[in-house]
C-alpha cells in the first residue's frame, strides 16, 4: 500500500495545538501573577520574559520555514530582516528616552558622545509609535522585495542564493557596526525606558508584551497555515520538488519565491519588533551571519516543512541554550553544532518527525519531506 | 510552406552550441491532431528540437511557427505553455511530495496562474470533474490520494502525461515516454497516447522500435540535426539511407 499524503494534521494534533495555545496565552501569565513567589507553580518575571523572547524567535523561524522548508530556498540572511524590525522599534524606543538619558539631552546618548548635533533625518519617522511599528514590518518587507526581485529574477538558486544571503548578513553587520550609520555602532540601541507611556521596567508591562507576543505568534501561525494550505502553498512545494515542471505548467516560479521571501521578511521584522522591548537591547551582533545561521538550525532541529516544527525548534533550542549555558557556557557552540549534525544526518524530519514516529508506531509514518527523484534539468 | 493545416512548422532551425550544431537547418512540421514519432540515433538533436519548441532553449536562428503563425522563438516557457504547447520530460518530473490529486490540480489550465489568484483559488466543480476524467484516462483513479513520489516509474510517467493534458495543449511534446518501462506498461502507454491523439497533435520521441510500430502513422527520422526521411514505419525502415545512418556508415548529405 503506497503512502498517502496527509494534508492536514490529524485532529489529535490540532487539539494539542489549541491546548498549547491556551497554556501559553492564559495559563502561563496567570501562573506569573497568582501563586506566591515561593510556590513551585510560580513562573518568575524572568522566566516569563524569557519565554516571550523565545516565542518572538518562533515567529522568525516560521518565516524561514516558509521559504526554506516549503519552497526549498535556503535564506541565510533572515537575521538581517529581524535586525531591521528590531532597529526600527529600537529607534522609536530610543527617542522615547528623551531627557531621561544619561546626558539629559533630547538626542540619544550615543549621538551625544559621537558628537552628532542634530537628529539625522531618517530618525524622524520613528518619533511616533506608528512610524516604529510600520517601519518594523515594511522596511524588511520592502528590502526583501528589492533584494528578492534581483536575485530570483536572475534565477539565482540553491547554494548560490544561500551564499549571497549570507553575504548580505555579513554586509548588514558591517554597516550597522559603523558609527557613521548613526545607529549606535557596536553598542547598538539600549537603555530603553518606556513604550507608549508604559514603563518597560514594570513587570506588568513585560507581561503585556509577553501576551502580545503570544497573540502575534498565533496570528503568524494562522497566516502561514493559510498560505501553506492554499493552492499557492502547493506551488511552493512543487517548486521545491520540480521547478521546471512548475514553469511548464504555466506558473512563474520566481514570483512565488519572491512572495514567500517577502512574507518571511515581514515575519522576521515582526519578531525583531517584539524582541527589542522584551530584551531591552539590539546590537549588530544580533543580526549578522551567526544569528542568521542559528535560525536555520532551529528550523532544521524542529522539523522543516512543518510549521509546528519551526516553532518547536525555536523554543526548544533556545530553551536548551538558556539551561546549558548556565552549566557549560564555553561548550554551547559545540553542542549546537553537534545537534545540527545529528539532526541532519539521523533525523531529517527533526524533533517533530521523531515525535510523530514515536506516537504513531502502528501506522507507517508519513515523511515530512523526501528528497527524491524528479530531475528534469 | 503554405499548408494551413499545420499546427507546428519549424523553418531552418539552427541550434549552435559553440560550433556543434545540435540542429542544423532543421525543417519539421506537424499537422493538427496528428500523432508523429521522431526517431534518430543518439545525438541526432531530438530532445534539442523539443527544447527549442517549448522554449527551454533558444535557437541560434530559424523560426518555430505555431498554430496560425505565432513565432515561438524568443518567447519564454510560461508563455509558450499558455499558448498551448505541453511538454512531457524524459525523466518523470512530478511533485514527489504532493498527492496525485494535488499534482493534477496544480496543472489544470486556468485563466491566471499569478501568485494572488493561486493563493485565493479553489477548484471549481468543472475542474474537479476534468481531473477525475484525467485520472480515469491515465489509470490512476485509485491512487488519487497517494504521495506521487511513492508511485512506480510507469505510473509517474502517466501522471506527468495527465498533468500535461490538463493544460489543454493543442500540441503535446513527449520525450521517450517508455524508457525504463515494463512491456505491459509500454503497451498501456501506447494505448494512452493513441487515445489522446485526435484531440491534440502529439510529437513523441522514441527509441523502442516495437513501440514506434505500435503507435506511429508517420515517422520522422532525425540525424545530425536535420530531417533525413519522413514516412510510414515501413517506408522509413526500408530506406537505405536511414539504415546506413543507424549502422553508422553514412554521413548525412546536406
Amino acid at each position: 500500500m503506497p503512502e498517502q499524503v496527509v494534508t492536514h494534521q490529524d485532529s489529535r494534533e490540532t487539539l494539542l495545538l489549541y491546548a498549547v495555545g491556551v497554556l501559553f496565552l492564559i495559563v502561563v501569565p496567570l501562573l506569573n501573577i497568582l501563586p506566591t513567589e515561593d510556590s513551585w507553580l510560580h513562573i518568575s518575571d524572568f522566566r516569563l520574559n524569557q519565554f516571550g523572547k523565545f516565542l518572538a524567535f518562533a515567529i522568525l523561524a516560521l518565516g524561514l520555514d516558509l521559504i526554506w522548508g516549503y519552497c526549498g530556498v535556503l535564506s541565510m540572511g533572515q537575521g538581517v530582516f529581524f535586525g531591521f524590525g528590531a532597529y526600527c522599534m529600537g529607534m522609536y524606543l530610543t527617542l522615547q528616552i528623551g531627557k531621561e538619558s544619561v546626558y539629559g539631552s533630547e538626542l540619544p546618548d550615543f549621538m551625544v558622545w559621537t558628537q552628532v548635533k542634530e537628529l539625522p533625518l531618517f530618525w524622524y519617522p520613528f518619533k511616533s509609535f506608528v512610524g516604529g511599528f510600520l517601519g518594523a514590518i515594511l522596511v524588511p518587507a520592502l528590502f526583501a522585495t528589492i533584494f528578492g526581485f534581483l536575485a530570483f529574477r536572475s534565477r539565482i538558486k540553491g547554494v548560490y542564493f544561500a551564499i549571497i544571503t549570507q553575504a548580505l548578513a555579513f554586509a548588514a553587520w558591517l554597516v550597522f557596526n559603523r558609527n557613521e550609520t548613526r545607529l549606535g555602532g557596536t553598542n547598538g540601541l539600549t537603555d530603553f525606558k518606556q513604550l507608549l507611556g508604559y514603563r518597560l521596567s514594570d513587570p506588568s508591562t513585560q507581561r503585556g508584551l509577553y501576551i502580545i507576543t503570544v497573540v502575534a505568534l498565533i496570528a503568524s501561525y494562522l497566516v502561514c497555515r493559510w498560505i501553506v494550505a492554499s493552492r499557492a502553498g502547493k506551488v511552493l512545494i512543487a517548486i521545491r520538488d520540480s521547478e521546471s515542471r512548475v514553469t511548464f505548467s504555466g506558473y512563474t516560479p520566481w514570483m512565488f519565491k519572491l512572495f514567500v521571501f517577502v512574507v518571511a521578511a515581514g515575519l522576521a521584522g515582526l519578531a525583531g519588533m517584539l524582541y527589542v522591548p522584551q530584551v531591552g537591547i539590539i546590537t549588530p551582533a544580533q543580526i549578522g551571519v551567526l544569528p542568521s545561521l542559528e535560525v536555520v538550525i532551529w528550523v532544521a532541529v524542529g522539523g522543516r516543512g512543518t510549521l509546528i516544527g519551526a516553532i518547536l525548534g525555536a523554543v526548544a533550542v533556545n530553551y536548551g541554550r538558556s539551561v546549558l549555558t548556565n552549566y557549560f557556557p564555553e561548550a554551547w557552540p559545540f553542542i549546537l553544532g553537534g545537534l545540527f549534525v545529528i539532526v541532519v544526518t539521523m533525523f531529517p524530519d527533526g524533533l517533530l518527525g521523531m515525535i510523530r514516529k514515536l506516537t504513531d508506531r502502528k501506522k507507517t509514518p508519513t515523511p515530512l519531506i523526501k528528497a527524491e527523484g524528479s530531475t528534469a534539468a | 510552406m503554405t499548408d494551413d493545416n499545420l499546427i507546428l512548422n519549424c523553418q531552418n532551425v539552427v541550434m549552435d552550441y559553440d560550433g556543434f550544431k545540435a540542429l542544423n537547418n532543421c525543417n519539421f512540421s506537424v499537422h493538427y491532431n496528428e500523432l508523429r514519432v521522431v526517431i534518430g540515433p543518439n545525438g541526432a538533436g531530438k530532445t534539442t528540437l523539443l527544447d527549442v519548441i517549448c522554449g527551454k532553449t533558444k535557437p541560434t536562428s530559424g523560426k518555430v511557427l505555431f498554430g496560425n503563425g505565432v513565432n515561438l522563438v524568443g518567447k519564454n516557457a510560461e508563455d509558450i505553455t499558455k499558448l498551448g504547447v505541453g511538454r512531457k520530460f524524459q525523466a518523470p518530473s512530478i511533485y514527489a511530495n504532493l498527492s496525485v490529486w494535488q499534482n493534477l490540480d496544480l496543472s489544470v489550465k486556468r485563466a491566471s496562474k499569478g501568485v494572488f489568484p493561486t493563493l485565493m483559488g479553489r477548484s471549481t466543480p468543472a475542474e474537479r470533474e476534468r481531473i477525475d476524467e484525467t485520472l480515469e484516462t491515465i489509470g490512476l483513479t485509485e491512487h488519487v490520494h497517494d504521495r506521487a513520489g511513492s508511485l512506480s516509474h510507469g505510473q509517474k510517467q502517466w501522471l506527468e502525461i495527465g498533468m500535461v493534458i490538463l493544460q489543454d495543449p493543442s500540441l503535446l511534446l513527449v520525450d521517450e515516454p517508455v524508457a525504463g518501462m515494463s512491456d505491459k506498461e509500454t503497451e498501456q502507454t501506447g494505448q494512452l497516447l493513441t487515445k489522446l491523439s485526435g484531440k491534440q497533435a502529439i510529437v513523441v520521441i522514441e527509441h523502442d522500435m516495437d513501440f514506434v510500430r505500435q503507435i506511429a502513422n508517420i515517422v520522422t527520422v532525425l540525424a545530425e540535426g536535420t530531417v533525413v526521411c519522413e514516412g510510414t514505419v515501413e517506408t522509413v525502415q526500408a530506406d537505405e539511407h536511414v539504415r546506413a545512418i543507424y549502422l553508422g556508415r553514412a554521413k548525412v548529405a546536406h
